[in-house]
């Protein structure tokens, strides 16, 4: 080969683009990739832009542009629900943000003893639906409640009780936010502020506050989200304080208005993306805040302070064990408050409308599938986001329709399957009122947090580990199975774990999808609560927290044992 | 290396960008069968790129590269043929020792028996023969570069790439490792291509090394080549400590530094009146022997001495102008036979072969 050869092929390539060969691999990835995100466009985006332009049209299927809103905006009994949400919603999380910081304080910054059993009870709500707290609360403070004179003579129903058992329901997941960012202190700023000699008070304003500040603010918004969504506690508690989760539950059900059930899902919509924005820059800017060098915080015994956090912990605890125990109790009751022998009558649930012990069994099976199959279109879908190559826009717009279900409420959700899937135009209206349709509602409705630890996981291997296999020609999908998953296994068995439990204990995307045939324990609970079947609800209750109490548990101790013998690598 | 021989891998005219930063211009380079090669250069100066658009990892934009006559430009790098070893081993955690050397074996179809005998001759090459049923995490850094070294010679790559292979682990392992790496690879004959920005490592390891530098090679050379003929101030500079002296020319292969007259080869076609930077190394400048009549001398004045161990850093100040300061390094004996200390007036010489003349001014920047 003479030079000249090789200058000429040179400067003719010199100005040419490169266009990188796609491998096969990279099509498959592609293709799985496309598959995944189509899922979700069928399953969310779809029905979304089907609920919003029913927004827009009279119940003959025409379009009438504002006028449902018009209706909406000028029916004050329908328009002051956005005043009674947010009320609710503000006053509950005002409320829950200083407790659980409090609790979450105590958790990670004291040296009180017992914190595992702590952090365990404050737990428990996540095992609950919503409807358990408020149903319990109805037993503690409603007409025959037990303390009733608590509230001196105010009535339950209404914005006393919705607050009381929001506040309940949404502790433990605000806790968890905090805990979080809480657990992330870095041992050298108190040090340095100590050495600095700034007093306690000043080191906590000055050093732990702006350390957990976005996971304060982002514990707000998550707070706000779950109240303003939730159907659960002021379906039972909600009297005759409309709130916008009732009113598209009334719109839609009690008086068949679908387009106004429509419109109240529309308005509902605005405060959950809101609050889910402010979220999302707030958690971004938590990440920033960790340094690789931070040395994690240690606590000193102080034996005053110790106590003073032990026994605010114990006054939280005691509250939700009160709440769980009277719900217990009112459900082995023989007739509330008149008998109150043991009795297990109000298990024996096929004697009640609400679909009987099938209802349960079919929630089992819900949680089962959605466990499953949404743990690997999950780790999957965020896999490849993470790690495929080339094809940015695919990735890119993959992750934002990952995002998107955690900013629409279940209700919503819910609503928005009827109008597309129960469409008669839609091939795919075979599945409504099916299994099917429960499964991937279920799944698109908690597919963002499931996708967020599964990126979390992904994001902490090694990013060459791709590299290297192409590098010794092993397929990706390979080192997926043999690598990417025994290493992720903590996390695929947290997701699995999410699933299950939230498929349990949801009521409101499902309330509005569920057939004769496939009642659900939760939905059961609701219906036996309206029907005056109080005890037997509460009864349903308990059996969903003991199930997925028990599921949680056997989850603990087989992944503890599936850790040990795959994830001995771990140990040295 | 032998100039005639076709080159094994051919780099032309290679341009990388990234959205509107160009992280390399124009790359040329040639890499010959079985060499040793180190691309060395600051963080950010295209050497990490360049390897990876070698490995396909990271494409370049326009370019070409030929690897054993194939030109390989575009293929992905499962297409290519390679071994790589990373800065973070990436060892697979869950896997042991063993099955991580075997990970490209066992996907050739290769019987089990000669998947264990590779295995263990390949754990015997980087001397962990004993450790093969252990996890990565059980082992030391050291210990795990060794790993993923043997694993990426496990299918017999044509091209071995080490991405700052030793930059994770502590100084005593890294010299230690140096020299195994380098044993290894003349060993086996690998062709290899080796990132650092450690200037140490690079000159020890590497038969050839490419100077990298804000996206341009701005030198490729041997270790002795690049140390004693610098072929920029930017070379000059980043390799080994220089003087960097303002002068000017006094006629051709004459330049006047202070009252100093001094010949300069590198200055034979300079205008006579341009100004210049003259270079000389610490190391090179000559006290013992010198008067006012040895060639290039120039009379100083010691105005501090940064003791080093077995030399001492001695600053002077050019006689007559305290604007001109320079650096020159004295042994340990020298020091005691010239009783040297500060305020002393020397006489040293820049010696010709030594002394290079760069047309730019420069400006050099403290390293941090």
């Amino acid at each position: 080969m003479s030079n000249g050869a090789i200058t000429t092929t040179a400067a003719g390539l010199a100005g040419q683009t490169i266009k990188p060969k796609v491998s096969s691999e990279d099509w498959i990835m592609r293709a799985v990739l496309v598959g995944i995100a189509l899922y979700l466009l069928i399953t969310m985006v779809f029905p979304l832009y089907a609920i919003l332009s029913k927004s827009f049209e009279n119940p003959d299927g025409v379009f009438i542009g504002l006028s449902n809103y018009i209706k909406f905006f000028s029916t004050p009994a329908l328009f002051w629900s956005i005043q009674n949400s947010l009320t609710v919603t503000l006053i509950t999380t005002f409320i829950v943000v200083p407790l659980a910081f409090v609790f979450a304080y105590a958790l990670t910054r004291s040296c009180m003893p017992f914190k595992g059993l702590f952090k365990g009870i404050a737990l428990i709500p996540i095992l609950m639906p919503s409807l358990l707290p408020a149903i319990a609360l109805v037993y503690l403070f409603g007409a025959q409640g037990l303390i009733k004179g608590a509230l001196m003579g105010q009535e339950l129903y209404g914005p006393i009780g919705i607050v009381m058992g929001e506040c309940i329901f949404v502790f433990p997941h605000v806790l968890t936010i905090l805990l979080i960012a809480m657990a992330n202190a870095d041992a050298r700023l108190y040090e340095a502020a100590q050495v600095l000699g700034a007093g306690k008070i000043k080191t906590f304003f000055t050093v732990t506050l702006p350390g957990v500040r976005y996971g304060l603010v982002s514990a707000f918004f998550v707070g706000f989200t779950l109240v303003i969504t939730d159907f659960g506690v002021p379906k039972v508690l909600g009297g005759k304080y409309n709130v916008l989760a009732t009113d598209i539950y009334k719109q839609v059900v009690g008086r068949l208005d679908f387009e106004m059930g429509a419109v109240v899902g529309m308005v509902l919509l605005v405060p959950a993306v809101a609050a889910f924005f402010a979220d999302r820059i707030a958690q971004s800017r938590q990440v920033a805040l960790l340094s690789a060098r931070a040395v994690p915080y240690e606590p000193k015994p102080s034996r005053r302070f110790d106590m003073m956090m032990m026994g605010f912990c114990m006054l939280i605890g005691a509250l939700i064990l009160t709440v769980l125990g009277t719900a217990a109790f009112a459900s082995v009751a023989k007739l509330w408050p008149y008998n109150l022998s043991f009795s297990l009558n109000h298990y024996d649930f096929d004697l009640m409308d609400g679909g009987g012990w099938d209802s349960y069994f079919n929630t089992l099976e819900l949680a089962a599938w959605v466990a499953v199959i949404g743990t690997m279109a999950v780790f999957t879908g965020a896999y490849l986001v993470e790690k495929s190559k080339g094809f940015e826009t695919g990735r890119s717009m993959m992750q934002f329709l990952c995002m998107i279900p955690m900013a629409v409420p279940g209700l919503v959700l819910g609503l928005a399957y009827i109008f597309f899937f129960n469409d008669p135009d839609n091939p795919l209206g075979f599945i409504y009122h099916t299994m099917p349709i429960l499964v991937i509602c279920t799944v698109t409705h908690f597919y963002t947090v499931s996708h967020l630890t599964a990126v979390t996981a992904l994001k902490q291997m090694d990013p060459e580990f791709e590299a290297v296999s192409s590098s010794l020609k092993v397929p990706f999908y390979r080192t997926f199975i043999r690598v990417t998953v025994p290493v992720c296994l903590p996390a695929i068995l947290d997701i699995s774990m999410y699933l299950f439990v939230n498929a349990m204990t949801t009521v409101s995307a499902v309330v509005f999808l569920y057939s004769p045939d496939t009642a659900l324990a939760s939905v059961a609970m609701l219906n036996m609560d309206d029907a005056g079947d109080t005890a037997p609800a509460a009864a349903m209750g308990m059996l969903i927290v003991g199930t997925a109490a028990g599921v949680r548990l056997v989850h603990m101790l087989l992944s503890h044992g599936l850790l040990r013998r795959t994830q001995a690598w771990r140990y040295r | 290396m032998n100039d005639s021989q076709a080159a094994y891998l051919q780099v032309e005219n290679l341009t990388k960008m990234f959205g509107d930063f160009t992280a390399l211009k124009d790359i040329s380079l040639d890499v010959f069968e079985s060499e040793f090669v180190c691309f060395l250069g600051p963080s950010g100066c295209g050497k990490t790129t360049l390897l990876r658009a070698i490995a396909g990892l990271d494409i370049q934009t326009r370019g070409r590269i030929e690897q054993a006559g194939k030109d390989i430009s575009a293929l992905p790098p499962s297409e290519r043929d390679f071994g790589i070893v990373f800065q973070s081993y990436a060892l697979f955690p869950n896997l042991s020792i063993k099955r991580n050397v075997a990970y490209g074996l066992e996907n050739k179809g290769m019987a089990k028996p000669d998947i264990d005998a590779r295995v263990k001759e390949l754990l015997e090459l980087v001397g962990l023969s004993d450790q093969g049923d252990k996890y990565s995490a059980q082992l030391s850094g050291g210990q795990q570069q060794r790993v993923a070294l043997a694993r990426a010679l496990a299918t017999s790559p044509g091209l071995l790439l080490l991405d700052e292979p030793l930059s994770a682990l502590d100084a005593k392992v890294r010299g230690h490792l140096r020299h195994e790496i380098k044993e290894l690879q003349s060993k086996i004959g690998v062709t290899t291509i080796m990132v650092t920005h450690d200037q140490e490592e690079a000159l020890t390891m590497a038969d050839r090394i490419v100077v990298m530098n804000h996206g341009i090679i701005e030198q490729v050379g041997s270790p002795n080549e690049i140390y004693d003929d610098p072929a920029s101030p930017f070379v000059a500079d980043f390799i080994g400590t220089m003087n960097f002296l303002e002068a000017t020319i006094a006629a051709p292969g004459r330049v006047r530094f202070g009252a100093a007259e001094l010949t300069a080869t590198d200055a034979d076609g300079l205008q006579a009146g341009s100004d210049v930077t003259i270079c000389i190394r610490p190391e090179d400048v000559t006290t013992r022997g010198v008067d006012a009549g040895t060639d290039n001398a120039i009379k100083a004045t010691v105005t501090d001495l940064e003791f080093l161990g077995s030399v001492t850093r001695a600053t002077l100040n050019v006689a007559g102008d305290d604007s001109l300061e320079f650096r020159a390094d004295f042994s340990a004996n020298l020091m005691r036979d010239l009783v040297i200390e500060n305020g002393k007036d020397v006489t040293v010489a820049f010696p010709t072969d030594h002394l290079h003349v760069f047309t730019e001014r420069v400006q050099t920047e403290v390293e941090v």
